[in-house]
Parts: C-alpha cells; structure tokens; sequence
C-alpha cells in the first residue's frame, strides 16, 4: 500500500490535483502577508486541524471503522513533539516524522485487537480510550515526562536560514506544505485501488474478503494511517499553540467527529470544510455562552445526520451532479 | 486485611451503581442492538433535577420520586423523537446521534447549573449500621437499594404481561406485532425504564462523587465495562459484571495501580473481556451465517 | 360470504414494485391456497394483507376496509398470520410463546385454549418449559400455528408451513389445520410450494406469477388445467 503512494508521488504525475486546487493553494500560502500575527496562527490550526479531519475520515468515513477516540492520536502526537523538543531537544521538523512514525505504530497498536470488534464495540471502546487519555497524561509516574497537570511550554520556531518571516508566518508555511502533501498522498492512496478496497471494505467486508481483499492488514494499515496523520496534525498544532496539557484534550474526540459529519465523510474536501467549521464555531457561539459551542454541536451532529447526511462535502458534490445532468452529457 | 475487607464491601456498594447503570445499557441494547451512549448523560441529567427539587425545598424522597417520573418521561421522549427518526440508518449514524445527546445534555446542564461542583444529599443516616467499620450507611443504601432495583425489573420482565411483551418485542419485533404488540410502544417503555434506572443509578453514586457535569463519564466507562464483561446481551450478566468490576475498580486502585488510573482499568478490563471473551461471562455466543 | 376480498392489491419494496393489482378472496369458513414458484410474491401478498409492506388496493375483512390499519392493529382484527421461517420468539419458552398469542385478548377463555392447543400438539405440552429456538423445526411450526390460535382469530395466515419439514411431520401439520378449520370455523389463507398438499386441502385456489393472478378457480379445476399440472403439479 506504501508502495501505491510514493509510486504516484509528484514529478510522475501530479495525482488529479485540479487546477483550482493548486492555484488556492498558492493564493493561501500569500495571504499571510495581509494579516495579522493572530489571523495568521488560526489559519495554521485550521490547515493542521484539516490534516487531523482527513486522518479520521480515512477511518470511519472511507473504511467504516467508527472512532470516538481520535483525540488519543491527536494528543500522542503533540506530547511526542513536546517532549522531544522539551526533553531531548530534538528540532521541531525532524519531530514531525518522528510523531509520524510513532503515532503509525499507536494506531497500527490500536488496529490490531480492533479486527475483532464490529461497529459499535469499536466506537465504545475508541470512546474509552478518548476518556482515559486525560488520566493516562496526569499520571504521576509519567509526571517527569509529560509535564503532569502543568504540562509542557514550547518555543516557536524562527524561520530558518534567517528568511525574514514571522514566526507565525513561518509556521503557517511549514503546516501548510506538510498538509498539501499529506492531502495529495491521501487522494492518491484513494484514487486508486486502495481507495475502492477500503470502501468495499466498509461497504461489505464479507463480500470483500471473499473477493480476495487482504481485509485485516488493510484495516489495521488504515488505522494506522490514520493515526498518523491525526498525530501528526497534534504535532503541528502543539508547535503552534507552543503548549500541551492533558486537560485540553478531553473534548477533542467529539470535535473530531463533528468536524467529519458537517464536513463530509468518506470525502478529502470535506476535511477542510470541517476543520474550518470547529475552527470558527466555537469562538462565535462562546459569545452566547461558555457551553453554548458544546450545545451547538450537539444539535449539528443530529441535525446533519438527519437532514444533510453526507455533510457539506457531499451536498456540494450532489448539488455539482445535479447541475451537470441539467447541462446534459458532454459533447465528446 | 481490613483494609482488603472494606475496599470490596465499598466496591460492591460502587459496583451495584455500576450494575444499574449497566443494566439500563443491557435493556437498552437487547430491545436495539444500539448501546445508549448517551445513558450517563441521561442519569447526570436526572440527578441535577433532584438536587434543584431539594434545593427549592422538597423532601428527598419526594423529590426522588419526582425525577423518576420525569426522567421516565425524558427517556421516552428521547426515543421517540430523536432515536426513532433514526432507526434504521446506518450504525455510524446512529451513534453520531447519540454522542449528539449527549453533548447537548452535557452542555445544557453545565450552562443550567454552572460548573461547579456541588454536594448532593444522601438519605442515609451518617452513622454507620450496627457500628460496624467496612460500610457506611449509604453504601449499604445503595446496595439495598440495587437489590431493589434489580429485582423489581425483573418480576416485572418475567411475571407481567407487560413485561413479556416487552421482552417479546426485543427478541423478534416483527412477530410482535404479528401477535398486537405496539413495537414501538415497548421501545418507548423500555427506554423510560432505562432512563428512571439510570436516575437511580445517578443519585446513589452522586453523594460520592458529587455533583458536576463531567461525574458520569467515569461510571458510564465502568458500567459499559461490566455489561461487556457480564455479556452485552444479559442482564444478569450485567448485574454480575458491575459487582464485579465495582470490587476491582477498588482493589486494583488500592493494591495495584494506585488511585489515578481507575479510568485506564476500566478500558484494559473491556479490551481484555473483548479479546478473550467477546460475549461476556453470561452471554451467548453467536454465530453468523455468511 | 366473503370473509377477507383483495381486490387489485398493488405492493412493493421501496421502489421495486411485486404485487401488480392481485385480486383474491376467502370464504368465511373456507380454505384458499394461493400457490406459485419462488419469487412469485405469495410472501409478498400475506405481509401486505397484513400491512408489513406498503400497498395500495382494497383489502375488506369482515366488511371493513383493513388496507389502511396497522399490522398490530390487523392482528388484533382477528387475522393471526404465521409467518415465513416460523417467527417464533426464540430466547422465550414454549409456554411463553403461547400466552402472546393471548397478549391481546381480554377474555376468560384463555386457559381453555391453551388446553385446546395442546390437544391439537401434544408434543408442545412436553415441552412447555423449553426455550423456542431449541425445539426441531416441526416443533416451531406447531408453535407458531398454536400461538396464532391462541389470538383466537378468525382467519388463519399461513406462509409455507411445509417449508423444511420431514413429510411425516407436514402431514401431521395439515391434518391439524384440516381439523381446526372444521371444529373451530377458522377461515385460512394458505401459501404453499407443495401443491399437492394444498390441493387437497383447500376449496379455492390461485396461481401467483411474478405478481399477477394467472389463474383462479377450485382445485379440481386447477388440477385439470393441463399446465398447471405441468409446472406445479409435475405431471
């Protein structure tokens, strides 16, 4: 399966990245110059966050395997670069990697007894997990590690080579360049064979095992995966944040879900629709009150499940095919 | 060795809360096959309106009787207007829907009340009964009142025909309605009954845990724990399942791991039971046919 | 006199239509078979009589229109139907299994009909206490038949009671519902691939073909069309 992804990598053929695509990006990575330090670092958690969307939407919305703890990843990964940098003083782009790595093994980990529980024993499980990461993060014997309660401060990295950006400008680069090519390592994994046996997989494990589809290493691969790439989503936003603490952790799992129901499951776009979505909410509805952004979620993940189910992604794309049908077939 | 006796006499206080949340799980799945996420919330939300009756002055048992009618109610209404709608979608839409329940109860509450915690009353008197130096007078409270509980459900489910008929409409509900069974009815019913159970389960545990948002996430862990362990499709095995883990939530926490990790065992007892024995101590295996 | 008339019942699943405007009645007191390969849509036409699929047409039992009720609502009207595959409650005991049957009714005579039913199968009586799904498959369908009595209905609804049974058995089973028909005026509507059998039991009967009535008469009738004989009978 990793043999599908650098086969398809950039110089062979750019994976179906549309036009459009590639001209916002280049428009994104400009727009920093006309914001502020602050407009600049939410940008940066949006793009990290879609990263982290895309990772559980590989999971439960391509693969069907439903998690309720991502968050676990999520914080993985960012108390990896913490303590890599706090402890060790590792540099912060090589911790990216590295959390890459060790987030695969966690969700390969996790993958594995996972084969045996159908559906709903995943999602409470995973939902277990999510809970107890809080307390596995305070625990006294890890204190020395991971900082207990307080948790672990970091320090913004410069721009290298004494390239006259911002740190926060800087920043937003780094993530926004890791994020494109995660995107398009994932749309190529997807497009492929990859992507049809993941989702008859979800579709119809029996049927697909029966086609000969190694369905427990594409599972447990798929965990993996996942993993990876939320963690290292955490990673990027830990650096951003310049802090971790267990505490902030606790609601992430939910987000995480709500971000992939309003965004669209089983689509890439729809990551970044979702990380946008739990990226602005929050801050508007807090205004109302402290829990009003919890309550709002709340009656979103109901209200998309039954009125847009397959999010904004999808109804986009029905509204797109509807549009085309009215136009008629192309003329070859 | 005192020490020993006392952590499980109090986990078997701990663990008939934990057998009656569990067992509102059970209800709940048997009549579905959907595990009711949002079961703590409910309970948590049951137990909020209690400690606002007693605030506004109502006697406990009254206003324990009050919410159990009430949360009766809420339970119904849940059902029919946010869980039926729903029914026949697929699973992860389903459970979207009822981590949606929960985060709105949640929210609500802690927008309602605030968070801070507060403390909840216990009817039981302070002194311990007969002196004695391994229960406290709430904990045989709760004990006595799981009894209650637990077998008050079941002379209901095995010795009225309302009973039968939900049990009927759980195990085949197409034939149910072949026979007059209202289906949908029984679902209603059962949800109610989950949801006064879990009020109960809420009010036993809260003068222990006190009162915050966030206190049934940890029992909500335990008692999906225990109805695993004791087999998801078993009542008794619920029940079985949440004594058992009340005691190893105490013993493990005293003895092994310390205090700060009980969530932690709480998971590695459900992965462990999931691996070893997916059906649970009491459940039935089942077989499917491809 | 009529005591159940379908006229031009339409049914389908979702959007894939089964039953194209099938007309077919019961006489009070009388037995009708409809017969027809599989996939024909007999299964189809017993769930719409008893409103488990969505249907237009008229359905008229006793004089009044049941087309538009609901299937709890049909089965307290008097119309017991056994299902396809049994449909017993198979983690709940034989005895269990029964008193549902009952769950309905508010009536005295409840006791006498269990009696009644174990005279007509005894060997329910032997295993009275014994979970459902344990008992063989003759055992079920006996069950099944019994807690349908047990509603005390007036017409009985009947889905390929023969389906997976030893002959012995089917023949014991046929027997029965020939003597409950007798003794306790119960009209059936029955379903059955063993033509045979149905023949000789009912006094009306019809051939369903991908979801049309294709022809409609008594049995003798049926037995003398000769492609009739061909394809159903196998002679």
């Amino acid at each position: 399966m990793i043999g599908n992804v650098l086969m398809k990598a950039p110089g062979v053929r750019w994976g179906g990245v549309s036009p459009v695509a590639a001209l916002g990006v280049v428009l994104l990575a400009l727009i920093p110059f006309a914001l502020s330090d602050y407009q600049v670092f939410q940008l940066t958690l949006i793009i990290a966050n879609s990263i982290a969307l895309l990772g559980l939407n590989l999971l439960t919305g391509y693969n069907g395997q439903i998690s309720l703890g991502h968050g676990a990843f999520y914080a993985a990964g960012a108390y990896t670069t913490a303590i890599l940098m706090d402890k060790f003083g590792v540099p912060y782009w090589l911790t990216i990697p590295i959390s890459g790595v060790v987030c695969y093994g966690l969700g390969w980990g996790v993958g594995f007894p996972a084969l045996r529980l159908e559906g709903l024993y995943l999602a409470l499980v995973t939902f277990a997990m999510g809970i107890c990461v809080p307390q596995i993060l305070k625990y006294k014997h890890f204190e020395h590690m991971t900082g207990g309660v307080q948790g672990i401060v970091l320090n913004k990295p410069d721009a290298p080579f004494g390239i006259p950006l911002t740190p926060d400008h800087w920043l937003f680069l780094f993530t926004l360049v890791i994020m494109v090519g995660m995107f398009i390592a994932a749309k190529n994994l997807l497009a492929g064979h990859t992507g049809k046996a993941l989702i008859a997989i979800r579709d119809n494990p029996i049927a697909a095992g029966a086609m000969g589809i190694d369905v427990a290493r594409y599972k447990t691969t798929t965990f993996g995966i996942s993993a990876m790439y939320t963690g290292i989503a955490g990673s990027l936003c830990s650096l951003s944040i310049q802090f971790v603490a267990p505490d902030s952790f606790s609601a992430l799992s939910i987000g995480f879900l709500v971000g992939i129901v309003v965004g669209g499951l089983a689509s890439i776009s729809g990551a970044i629709y979702g990380a946008i979505f739990i990226q602005f909410v929050p801050h508007l509805a807090e205004n109302i009150s402290k829990a009003a952004p919890s309550a709002i979620f709340g009656l979103l993940l109901i209200a998309f499940v039954y009125v847009l189910p397959f999010g904004i992604a999808g109804s986009l794309k029905k509204l797109q095919m509807r549009y085309q049908a009215r136009r008629g077939p192309k003329v070859p | 060795m005192d020490e020993f006796i006392h952590q499980v006499f109090s986990g078997l206080a701990t663990g008939g809360v934990y057998a009656s949340l569990a067992l509102a799980l059970v209800m709940i799945y048997q009549a579905t096959h959907h595990i009711n996420f949002a079961q703590g919330e409910m309970a948590m939300t049951s137990t909020y309106l209690c400690w606002a009756l007693i605030e506004v002055g109502l006697p406990y048992w009254v206003a324990f009787l009050v919410t159990l009618v009430v949360s009766f109610g809420l339970g119904v209404g849940i059902q029919r207007f946010v869980i039926q709608p729903v029914e026949k979608a697929p699973v992860l839409s389903v459970v979207i829907v009822f981590i949606g329940v929960l985060v709105i109860l949640n929210s609500l509450v802690g927008w309602i009340f605030g968070y801070t915690m507060k403390s909840f009353p216990s009817p039981f008197p302070e002194k311990p009964l007969f002196g004695n130096s391994f229960l406290s007078s709430h904990e045989l409270g709760v004990m006595a009142m799981t009894f209650l509980v637990v077998g008050g459900l079941f002379a209901f489910l095995r010795l009225t025909p309302l009973g039968l008929a939900m049990r009927a409409a759980a195990a085949n509900p197409v034939s149910s309605h072949l026979v007059g069974i209202r289906v949908n009815q029984m679902l209603a019913l059962g949800w109610g009954l989950a949801a006064a159970i879990g009020a109960i389960a809420g009010m036993m545990i809260a003068p222990i845990t006190f009162l915050d948002p966030n206190m049934m996430y940890g029992v909500l862990l335990y008692a999906s724990a225990a109805a695993l362990l004791g087999g998801i499709d078993n009542p008794f095995g619920a029940v079985l399942g949440g004594f058992i883990l009340g005691v190893l939530e105490n013993v493990i926490g005293a003895f092994v791991i310390g205090t700060e990790l009980k969530l932690t065992v709480a998971l590695g007892i459900m992965v462990i039971t999931l691996l070893v024995k997916p059906s649970g101590l009491l459940g039935k295996t089942v077989v499917t046919r491809v | 006199m009529n005591l159940l008339s379908v006229r031009d019942l339409h049914a389908s699943y979702g959007s894939i239509r089964v039953l194209h405007g099938v007309s077919l009645d019961v006489e009070l007191g009388g037995v009708t078979t409809v017969l027809g390969a599989n996939g024909a849509g007999k299964t189809t036409l017993l769930r719409a009589i008893c409103g488990m699929v969505s249907r237009q047409g008229e359905i008229t039992f006793e004089g009044k229109r049941i087309d538009g009720k609901s299937t709890p609502d049909i089965a307290r009207s008097g119309i017991a139907h056994v299902p396809e595959g049994r449909g017993t409650f198979a983690p709940l005991t034989t005895e269990e299994n029964l008193r549902l049957g009952a769950y309905t009714r508010k009536d005295k005579e409840v006791e006498n009909d269990y009696e009644r039913v174990f005279e007509y199968f005894p060997r329910l009586r032997e295993r009275r206490a014994q979970q459902a799904g344990t008992l063989s498959g003759g055992e079920q369908q006996m069950l099944a038949i019994g807690r349908a009595l047990m509603l005390r209905p007036k017409l009985l609804v009947l889905d390929e009671p023969s389906f997976g049974l030893a002959p012995l058995i089917v023949q014991e089973i046929f027997r029965i519902m020939r003597k409950i028909n007798e003794e306790q005026q119960v009209s059936v509507l029955l379903v059955e691939q063993n033509a045979n059998l149905a023949l000789e039991f009912a006094d009306r009967a019809c051939v369903l073909e991908t979801g049309r009535v294709v022809i409609s008469g008594t049995p003798d009738e049926l037995s003398n069309n000769e492609d009739i004989r061909r394809a159903y009978l196998g002679y």
